[in-house]
C-alpha cells in the first residue's frame, strides 16, 4: 500500500486583524490508498481545517501537501479547481444540495465540467444514485427527500466522477441514529467495495468506530 | 442539465421578487421610451424645417408686428423667390381648452411657400378666391366633424369680436412632421376689419416667410434683409426656419432637457433595483457558490451564473417593457392633440437606446454580486448561513 495523502510539517494560521491564530501546528501524516481514516477532536482542534487542506479547498500557511501524487500547495486556483473535480469527492454535514435542482441534476453537476456526452452523464448519474439506493428518487427535489436521503444524494454527487478520495465533514452530524447508520454503512461499502480512500471528520465515537484508523487532534496537533 | 437551466431555475427561486423586478424594469423601459419619444417629438418641428425658407420677425420680439409694406422690399432682394406673411390670430373655437393654431395668412403665397400643405386644385382655387374662406387640417376636421362649406365661428381675443369663416379646404400634410390641425384664413379679411374697428392695428403682419433659391445663400440674404430695415422703427431679425423654430421652442427647452435627464435617471434607478435583487440573491446563495467552487466550477462559471441570471431578468423586463411601449405610444399619439405633437412615434434610436440600457443594466447589476462570490473563499462560503 502507498500513501495517497502525504502531509509534511504543515502549519495553518488564520489572521484576525493583525492577530495570528494558529490552527494547525507542524502536522505530518500519511494516509494510505484505500484507507478509511476518522479524525476526532474537540471543537477548534483543527480537524475541519486539516480536512479542507487535504481536499484542496484551503491552503497551508507552511509545509507540503501531496495528494494523489500532486503537490496541491503549488497549484493555482484554476488548476486546483480542476484537480479537485477529478480527485476528490465531498460530503458535508448539511448535504449542501442545490435546492432548485432534482436529485439527478445535483448528482450530474460535477459531470458538467467533463467532456462526457449527455448519454454518458446519464449512465454515470444513474449508477451513482443506484449505489446509494436512490434510483427511484432521481427526479425528486431535495425538499421532497428526508435528511438521510439528501445525504445519500450528496454522496452520489461525491462519487459520480469516480474520485479516489472522499472527504466527509461530520456526514452524520445532522441525521437521526438510523439514517446515520445507513450513511456510515454506505461509506464503509464505498471504502471496501469501491476502494475509495475516505477521510472523515466526526464528533461521534460510533461513527469513528466504522473507520479503519482513528486520529485525534487537539489544539492543532495530532495526539 | 445545463448551466442555462440552472440560471433559469435560479431566477425563479423567489418568484414574487423576480416578477416585481421584471415589472419594475418593464415600467422603467416604458417610462424611458415615452420620455424619449416626448423629447424627440418635441424637436420634430426643428427637423421638419425647410432649409430654403427664411423667417423675418421683429428684432425686439416675435410678439411685435412688422409693417405690411416690407413685403415688396423683401421680395426685391436677389435670391428671394417668394414671400408670404402671417399673423397669429389665436381666438377660441367652441372649447377654449382645445388648442389648434389659427393664423391669418395670404392664401396664394402661403400655398406656394408651404407646398407641404396638400389641397385639391378646387380647394385651392376656392380658398384663394373667397375672402372669408378658410382651410383646416384634417385632424381638426375629424375632431369637430367639419366638412367643406361649414362655417367656423371664432371668438376673437387678440382680434376681438365674432369671426365667421367658411371652410373651403381640408388640408392633408405632405409629411407626418407637419401640423395637421392648423387653420388658415385671409390676412386681408382680418386687416379689412381692423381698418374699420382698430386702424392702428391695420397694415401689420406677424412675420414674413421667404422661399429662397439656394439654402447656401440664407446667411447673406438674412443679412441683406436685416440691413435693409436697420435703424428703422421696425428693425428685423431674419433667420432660417430651423433657427426660428429652435428659438420658438427654447422657452420650453428647460422642461425638455429635464425630461431628457429624467429618462436617464430612470435607467440609473432601475439599475440599482436590479443590482439590489442580484445582491440579495447572491448573498443567499453564498454557500451554494462555495459548493460549486468546491466541485470544480471556475470563476467563469460563477460569472456566467450570476451574470446570466441578471441578464435574463433584465432582458425579460426590457422585452416586456418594449412590447408594451409600442401600443402605449400609439395610445398616447391618439390621446395627445396633433397640434402639440404632429408626430408621436417610437423612433428606432429610442428602441436601440432602450435595448442598450437594458443590457447595461443587466451587466452592471451583476458586477458587485459576482465580484463578491468570486472573492469569497470556499471555506468562508461553506460556513455561510444565508
Amino acid at each position: 500500500m502507498s500513501a495517497i495523502i502525504q502531509i509534511r510539517n504543515v502549519f495553518k494560521s488564520y489572521w484576525r486583524n493583525s492577530l495570528e491564530i494558529p490552527v494547525l501546528q507542524n502536522i505530518s501524516l500519511d494516509v494510505e490508498e484505500g484507507e478509511f481514516l476518522a479524525l476526532m477532536g474537540p471543537s477548534g482542534s483543527g480537524k475541519t481545517t486539516l480536512l479542507n487542506l487535504i481536499a484542496g479547498i484551503d491552503r497551508p500557511t507552511k509545509g507540503d501537501l501531496v495528494v494523489s501524487g500532486t503537490d496541491i500547495g503549488k497549484l493555482g486556483e484554476s488548476a486546483l479547481a480542476k484537480w479537485r473535480s477529478a480527485n476528490v469527492g465531498f460530503v458535508f454535514q448539511f448535504y449542501n444540495l442545490i435546492p432548485v435542482l432534482t436529485a439527478y441534476e445535483n448528482v450530474e453537476l460535477p459531470l458538467l465540467l467533463t467532456k462526457l456526452s449527455k448519454a454518458e452523464r446519464k449512465k454515470h448519474v444513474e449508477t451513482a444514485l443506484g449505489i446509494v439506493g436512490l434510483g427511484d428518487r432521481m427526479h425528486h427535489s431535495p425538499k421532497q427527500l428526508s435528511g438521510g436521503q439528501e445525504q445519500r444524494v450528496a454522496i452520489a454527487r461525491a462519487i459520480v466522477t469516480d474520485p479516489s478520495i472522499l472527504v466527509a465533514d461530520e456526514p452524520t452530524g445532522d441525521l437521526d441514529k438510523h439514517s446515520a447508520q445507513e450513511i456510515l454503512t454506505l461509506m464503509e461499502r464505498l471504502n471496501k467495495e469501491f476502494k475509495k480512500t475516505i477521510v472523515m471528520v466526526t464528533h461521534d465515537p460510533h461513527a469513528a468506530e466504522r473507520a479503519l484508523r482513528l486520529l485525534h487532534l487537539e489544539k492543532g496537533d495530532l495526539v | 442539465m445545463k448551466i442555462l437551466k440552472l440560471i433559469f431555475k435560479n431566477s425563479l427561486r423567489h418568484k414574487l421578487r423576480t416578477t416585481l423586478t421584471i415589472l419594475g424594469i418593464a415600467i422603467a423601459v416604458i417610462a424611458f421610451g415615452i420620455l424619449r419619444t416626448v423629447v424627440t417629438s418635441w424637436d420634430v418641428g426643428v427637423e421638419a424645417a425647410s432649409p430654403n425658407r427664411l423667417i423675418t420677425r421683429q428684432a425686439v420680439s416675435f410678439i411685435f408686428p412688422l409693417p405690411y409694406a416690407y413685403k415688396d422690399r423683401i421680395a426685391s432682394i436677389p435670391g428671394v423667390t417668394q414671400v408670404t406673411y402671417a399673423n397669429w390670430f389665436s381666438g377660441v373655437y367652441k372649447d377654449k381648452n382645445q388648442f389648434f393654431a389659427r393664423m391669418a395668412a395670404d392664401p396664394e403665397t402661403l400655398l406656394k411657400v408651404y407646398d407641404e400643405i396638400l389641397l385639391t386644385d378646387e380647394e385651392k382655387k376656392n380658398f384663394i378666391a373667397e375672402r372669408n374662406s378658410c382651410i383646416v387640417g384634417i385632424e381638426t376636421a375629424k375632431t369637430y366633424n367639419l366638412k367643406i362649406g361649414d362655417i367656423m365661428t371664432l371668438e376673437g381675443d387678440i382680434y376681438p369680436g365674432r369671426w365667421d369663416f367658411v371652410i373651403r379646404g381640408i388640408y392633408r400634410p405632405k409629411f407626418k412632421t407637419i401640423d395637421p390641425t392648423a387653420m388658415y384664413f385671409h390676412w386681408a379679411y382680418v386687416d379689412e376689419r381692423m381698418q374699420e374697428e382698430s386702424p392702428a392695428r391695420a397694415g401689420l403682419v406677424g412675420w414674413y416667410i421667404m422661399k429662397i433659391d439656394d439654402p447656401a445663400k440664407s446667411a447673406s440674404i438674412s443679412a441683406q434683409i436685416d440691413n435693409m430695415f436697420k435703424n428703422s422703427a421696425y428693425e428685423t431679425k431674419t433667420e432660417s426656419e430651423r433657427a426660428f423654430t429652435e428659438n420658438f421652442l427654447s422657452s420650453t427647452s428647460a422642461i425638455i432637457s429635464a425630461m431628457d435627464f429624467m429618462s436617464f435617471v430612470i435607467v440609473g434607478i432601475i439599475m440599482l433595483v436590479l443590482g439590489n435583487t442580484m445582491i440579495m440573491s447572491a448573498r443567499e446563495r453564498a454557500r451554494e457558490y462555495a459548493i460549486l467552487k468546491t466541485l470544480g466550477f471556475s470563476t467563469w462559471h460563477l460569472i456566467g451564473l450570476i451574470g446570466g441570471e441578471s441578464m435574463l431578468i433584465a432582458c425579460l423586463g426590457g422585452g416586456v417593457g418594449l412590447l408594451l411601449t409600442f401600443p402605449l405610444i400609439v395610445g398616447f399619439e391618439q390621446a395627445i392633440p396633433k397640434s402639440v405633437f404632429p408626430m408621436f412615434e417610437l423612433e428606432t434610436i429610442t428602441v436601440i437606446l432602450s435595448i442598450v440600457a437594458v443590457l447595461l443594466i443587466g451587466l452592471a447589476a451583476a458586477i458587485f454580486p459576482t465580484q463578491r462570490a468570486i472573492r469569497t473563499k470556499i471555506v468562508e462560503g461553506i460556513r455561510f448561513i444565508g
